[in-house]
């Protein structure tokens, strides 16, 4: 039951512009900022660095797009009550639709490979850096979306469900940022602020695109994620 | 093969479904009157599964839907008001989802009764056309293809031929009148007529409770002259209406 909501809604995206405009301007943008804002080609090392460091950024916009929809056009035009008068249970609807969505996203990372293949044209990149890099934007784009599908089942709104993404999901990316911990460290004692560090995504993010998959880094991501797709189960059972 | 007992629904301060008590067995199409917002389709939704009762029960074949609320949407076909369904799909497409859910890992099974809900609701010229494109009346008929696809025991259609032209809704009598043999049928409309021609037992609900509960036959009855929209103005206002 969870496969037929999830190919359902994986179709869904292609069923509409929705799918195509996104990959355009995901891999614009990815490749545009590694490129441009992160000096990729200046730095002269084979590594992706450059171009893994925005992503943070980048979801923040980008993912509240691709989760927006998820429930709150389900509400909007009724058919939310279609899907609840189904036999399926909500923890079914939630996953089935969070993982179509978690795959597409997954998808446009995986597409950005010919980076990679550059990298490896021109120089001798590691690998392991590389791989635990894609791991890492993966499970980055999955909590931002998980954040969103909350979001979209608190409202009808697809515009409410995006903005309150957005504002989420920087939430956590600010936390973890160096210049607003120097910030926080200015008037609160360093453990404390240490400690609003860990709940940001990017310590976590960072640890793990410098090719050390720490378990810890793993455990918060998916931990984050399992807890907001927990409260979207909830939302919805209201 | 239906029990509804006391059924009631709290919208914050509003009591919008009062202890609705009703019984539906196998073979009876029963007509939901009553005024828009007394509560008919809030009970609907109840039975259904869909809305959580603030207080009474539901029971499908002896299932209740507080305890087992999946089991009891396995035995319900439910057209919502205004039939919803997924704009940028076919009607094959849509069809075909609903399918997936209801038959899970059986891809035969899907497929058979795809073709026949296409065929009973007269849908195969349409099958590939996306639902957007598609007029009222078929939008209409694919949401009643989506209820019974799974040939269930009961049947609980909120306003069935709302938005339909005559043609369409003598069409859709039609096949309802032909499928309730072994079902249990619950329909809610505003049409009296509808109720005359189709239904065995009527209910009309006012201000979230249940009035009266007879047959079309004995309602009408209710007047010299056998009008069933007088009958529906006194149940639903009070007799003091009538009068003025």
């Amino acid at each position: 039951m969870i496969s037929a909501i999830f190919q359902r809604e994986f179709a869904g995206y292609f069923r509409t512009p929705v799918a195509y405009v996104f990959l355009v301007v995901f891999l614009l943008a990815a490749s545009g900022l590694g490129f441009f804002a992160g000096r990729f080609f200046e730095s002269n090392t084979a590594s992706l660095e450059p171009f893994f460091f925005f992503h943070p950024w980048l979801f923040l916009f980008l993912v509240p797009a691709v989760g927006m929809r998820l429930w709150a056009e389900e509400r909007r035009g009724g058919t939310i009550e279609l899907l609840f008068t189904l036999p399926l249970t909500p923890v079914q609807a939630v996953l089935g639709k969070f993982l179509a969505g978690w795959c597409f996203l997954a998808l446009a990372i995986v597409l950005t490979f010919p980076l990679a293949l550059t990298v490896a044209f021109l120089g001798s990149p590691d690998w392991g850096v590389i791989v635990g890099s894609y791991l890492g934007s993966v499970l980055l784009a999955g909590v931002c979306l998980a954040i969103t599908s909350l979001m979209s089942a608190l409202t009808k709104s697809q515009v409410i469900a995006f903005v309150l993404g957005v504002v989420v999901c920087f939430g956590f990316v600010l936390v973890g940022y160096s210049l607003f911990s120097d910030l926080l460290s200015s008037f609160l004692p360093v453990p404390v602020v240490s400690a609003i560090a860990n709940f940001g995504f990017i310590p976590h993010y960072d640890t793990i695109m410098r090719g050390l998959v720490d378990l810890s880094s793993v455990v918060y991501f998916l931990s984050l994620t399992g807890f907001a797709l927990f409260l979207n189960i909830v939302a919805l059972e209201r | 093969m239906i029990e509804v007992q006391n059924l009631a629904k709290d919208f914050g301060p509003i009591r919008a479904v009062d202890g609705v008590s009703f019984r539906v067995n196998r073979g009876d199409i029963l007509g939901f009157l009553g005024p828009n917002g007394a509560g008919k389709s809030t009970t609907m939704k109840m039975l259904t599964g869909f809305l959580p009762p603030s207080g009474g029960t539901a029971r499908v074949d002896g299932i209740d839907v507080r305890v087992d609320p999946v089991g009891v949407k396995r035995r319900i076909g439910y057209l919502p008001e205004s039939s919803p369904s997924y704009p940028e799909m076919t009607v094959e497409e849509f069809l075909g989802f609903i399918a997936a859910v209801r038959f899970p890992g059986d891809a035969d099974r899907q497929a058979g009764a795809v073709e026949r809900a296409l065929h009973l609701c007269f849908l195969p010229e349409v099958r590939r056309q996306p639902i957007e494109t598609l007029s009222k009346g078929y939008r209409q008929r694919v949401g009643f293809a989506q209820a019974v696809l799974h040939d269930p025991p009961v049947l609980v259609l909120d306003e069935p031929t709302d938005g339909l032209d005559p043609n369409q809704k003598r069409e859709v009598r039609r096949i309802i009148a032909g499928m309730a043999k072994d079902k249990a049928i619950i329909l809610s409309t505003h049409i009296l007529e509808e109720v005359e021609a189709l239904c065995t037992r009527v209910i009309i609900i006012a201000r979230g409770r249940v009035v009266c509960d007879e047959t079309p036959a004995s309602l009408c009855a209710r007047h010299p002259e056998g009008r069933l929209d007088e009958v529906f103005r006194e149940l639903t206002l009070g007799p003091a209406a009538t009068a003025a």
